[in-house]
């Protein structure tokens, strides 16, 4: 077995990757013996398995994945939901806290038009759209914080490896941050200027998501910044 | 009348050293540039120049397909426009799509289709806009190298980058890339889109007078041909997304907006 | 199943209707059929049936081909022929099958369009090729190719003159001169198997099409690609090469039927 490609590196779709017996991972495609890229990526190697991380792309649903939605419409049992797919979710009135029964209630009094909700997929498959649920602890109406928007295919990046980046981000930060597997994040801050800084950290991670030493250099400039600020605090003081 | 004149039949095709009217040899490409991700809203755009084509490609998607009935439940649906400006050739050009711009609408997204992993986006559509500013010879084959170029721009899977090229015949002989004097004086034109990885021939079309000699050498040299743009689409690729990596891997000490 | 049935079939080098890989059905050629029209012929194609109508008037020419007739083909995939086809614009498919037929036409000059010219510049005689489907079985472009020829080897033309600023015929009919005869032949690529002529169910599990056009001098004179999958290049050149045998056994028979 034959590594052709260098690991870490920007790959395009069709190129070889490697030949003999390796792994066949994601984003990655055999023909015979040889792997190909499937998409413009970084070749990543864990073991004898070969994948590339895409560096672009949108959100593809899976069951038990978070999201950030939009409500788009409503209907007469539930809502349809934006999450950045290109499938319209459906967030069922019964699968939202409240009143429940026979009897219809005023959906637009839960969620109106244009609202934020944090929801769970419940269930997707190729046939049908996905299903919300926003029945749990921390789920429904988005009403504080601020949402951020990034490519969901920076996301993994953003929790990086055993969630080494995002906890970070929340320690250095002093934010609470949600993230939705659709790219839609969620930061609560103790003041304005905390979630300046963690939005501003979030964006550099999307931008900056396939180099090298990223966790340090968002470390350092989350705390030049809060030099930045305190000293403009002792001025003002 | 404030018209351009109409460009005139040259008197030869190929001088007495061999050259060509914009001074190619046989087997010579125009200028090509090539470019990636110039679109803000778009998912992947593309912009390509090749002689004096100038054209842009976006790509949206894969996206809900509207209307809703157009949805195939196993696949996602490329749709694909190759659309010319009005003020994309000579004479004026009516925006309608005339019935040359629809079928090479159909054979263009019949060259694009065997790379695309369509069956991971069940019920969606992907969509190629090819608007050509300025048209020259080859329009077609470059329209499909920058739209392959899009479509991974846009993240969308696939196999490979699709090259194109068209071959013609001049004077009796079989030609590169031929310009739009020579696509319009010339006896023959052979457009071809390869994947290069599969060896596989996905856009093959012909108008004119070739022997089965002819065609079998217009089909390597056109085969060739994509193999060098090819090379040129992936580095073009690799390097839109390389330059952020290393710009910022290579900076000592990250700059911060006081 | 049906469709497992046609694959494994033509892996095994058969085919649903028994005949080889590369076999054209029957064909069956008659002129003459419509008296309105210059010219007229019917091609049936296996259960494949498509009619030509060739009408010729006077018109004017292109402004940059003042010293040329002109020469319009337009395909018709008529409602009656298939549940698949539909009332409204032409779709996408009808308008290919036009310009596959109409390049092969042109392209070849098979039509001497010098010789329609009236008056330079300014009366010509428009030669309109009109290729209706009439039932849809399967390669609609090999047949609309014969129908087209036939029709146009049956065609009389009106001898026409200029009579000061006006166009009058003369008296007397000719028929119209053909310089050459080309003939669409079609292949499908299933599974990796290339057949010829496909029918369509054939077309329905096929993953890419190719027509190549040949003019009697056995040279290339269009070629189309179509479907969501590609050739190789040696299919391409067996393909090419195989285009050129069927389309001289094609050409005769459309040619025999034109003058009888």
């Amino acid at each position: 077995m034959v590594l052709v490609a260098e690991p870490k590196q920007v790959v395009a779709p069709g190129e070889l990757l490697a030949e003999g017996d390796h792994l066949l991972g994601d984003n990655a495609y055999k023909i015979g013996t040889q792997i190909f890229s499937a998409c413009i990526g970084i070749l990543e190697v864990d073991g004898n398995r070969v994948f590339v991380v895409p560096l672009k792309g949108g959100y593809f649903p899976r069951a038990g994945d978070l999201v950030g939605g939009r409500i788009v419409d409503i209907g007469l049992s539930g809502w349809s939901v934006d999450i950045r797919a290109p499938y319209e979710a459906m967030l069922p009135a019964s699968e939202t806290p409240g009143p429940r029964g026979p009897r219809r209630r005023d959906l637009s009094s839960s969620f109106d038009v244009g609202d934020m909700v944090l929801a769970e997929v419940l269930d997707f498959d190729r046939t049908r759209d996905p299903l919300l649920t926003a029945k749990g602890p921390g789920l429904g109406k988005i009403s504080t914080g601020r949402v951020v928007e990034i490519s969901a295919a920076k996301i993994p990046r953003l929790i990086g490896r055993k969630g080494s980046m995002i906890s970070m981000l929340k320690n250095e930060t002093r934010c609470q941050i949600t993230v939705g597997q659709n790219g839609v994040v969620l930061v609560w801050g103790k003041s304005p200027e905390d979630e300046r800084v963690a939005v501003e950290a979030i964006y550099m991670v999307e931008r900056e998501a396939h180099t090298r030493g990223l966790t340090d250099r968002i470390r350092e400039m989350i705390s030049k910044s809060r030099m930045v600020e305190q000293v403009a605090g002792t001025q003002t003081a | 009348m404030n018209k351009l004149p109409e460009p005139k039949q040259p008197e030869k095709l190929i001088d007495e050293k061999g050259l060509r009217i914009d001074g190619r040899r046989l087997d010579q490409l125009r200028p090509l540039k090539l470019e990636v991700g110039l679109l803000d809203k778009a998912d992947g755009s593309a912009y390509i120049e090749q002689g004096k084509n100038k054209i842009l490609v976006a790509v949206y998607g894969p996206r809900e397909a509207h209307p809703k009935h157009i949805a195939m439940p196993e696949r996602a649906v490329i749709r694909c426009r190759y659309h010319m400006a009005p003020f994309s050739v000579d004479e004026r050009k009516s925006p309608a799509p005339s019935r040359r711009e629809m079928e090479l609408s159909k054979v263009i997204r019949e060259s694009l289709e065997p790379v695309v992993l369509t069956d991971l986006y069940p019920r969606t559509t992907i969509d190629v806009f090819i608007e050509v500013l300025q048209s020259d010879g080859g329009s077609r084959c470059a329209g499909i190298t920058a739209a392959s170029l899009a479509l991974a721009d846009a993240g969308i899977p696939m196999k490979e980058l699709v090259a194109a090229c068209a071959v013609g015949k001049i004077q009796g002989k079989m030609a590169l890339d031929l310009s739009d004097a020579e696509d319009k004086y010339g006896d023959a034109d052979l457009p071809v889109a390869l994947v290069p990885n599969m060896g596989l021939v996905t856009l093959l079309q012909m108008d004119g007078n070739l022997t089965t000699a002819e065609f079998e050498q217009g089909l390597s040299m056109a085969m060739e041909a994509c193999k060098t743009i090819h090379s040129m689409q992936r580095e073009t690729l690799k390097k839109k997304y390389a330059t952020i990596k290393d710009a910022v891997e290579e900076r000592e000490e990250p700059e911060i907006v006081a | 199943m049906e469709q497992k049935t046609v694959v494994d079939l033509v892996t095994k080098g058969k085919r649903i209707d028994e005949r080889g890989l590369e076999s054209y059905r029957p064909i069956q050629i008659q002129v003459g059929l419509i008296e309105k029209a210059n010219g007229s012929a019917q091609v049936y194609l296996g259960k494949s049936k498509v009619l030509a109508g060739i009408k010729i008037e006077t018109g004017e020419p292109f402004p940059d081909t003042p010293e040329e007739g002109v020469l319009t083909v337009n395909a018709e995939l008529v409602p009656l022929a298939s549940p698949s086809f539909e009332m409204g614009p032409p779709s996408e498919a009808a308008i290919e099958l036009s310009r596959v037929v109409d390049r092969g036409i042109r392209e070849s000059k098979a039509i001497d369009l010098k010789s329609l010219v009236i008056q330079k510049g300014k009366k010509v005689q428009v030669v309109y090729v009109d290729v209706y489907v009439l039932d849809h079985d399967g390669n609609l472009i090999d047949a609309a190719s014969m129908a087209a020829l036939a029709a146009l080897a049956n065609s009389k033309v009106a001898k026409m003159e200029m009579k000061g600023d006006e166009v009058i015929e003369k008296g007397g009919h000719h028929q119209l001169p053909l310089n050459n005869h080309p003939v669409a032949v079609t292949f499908a690529k299933i599974d990796k198997t290339i057949v010829v002529d496909p029918s369509l169910e054939e077309e329905q599990v096929m993953s890419a099409r190719l027509t190549v056009t040949i003019d009697k001098n056995g040279h290339l004179c269009a070629m189309q690609k179509g479907g969501l999958y590609g050739f190789i290049p040696d299919e391409l050149k067996r393909a090419v090469n195989l285009a050129v045998a069927k389309a001289a056994e094609n050409r005769a028979k459309v040619m025999a039927a034109a003058k009888g």
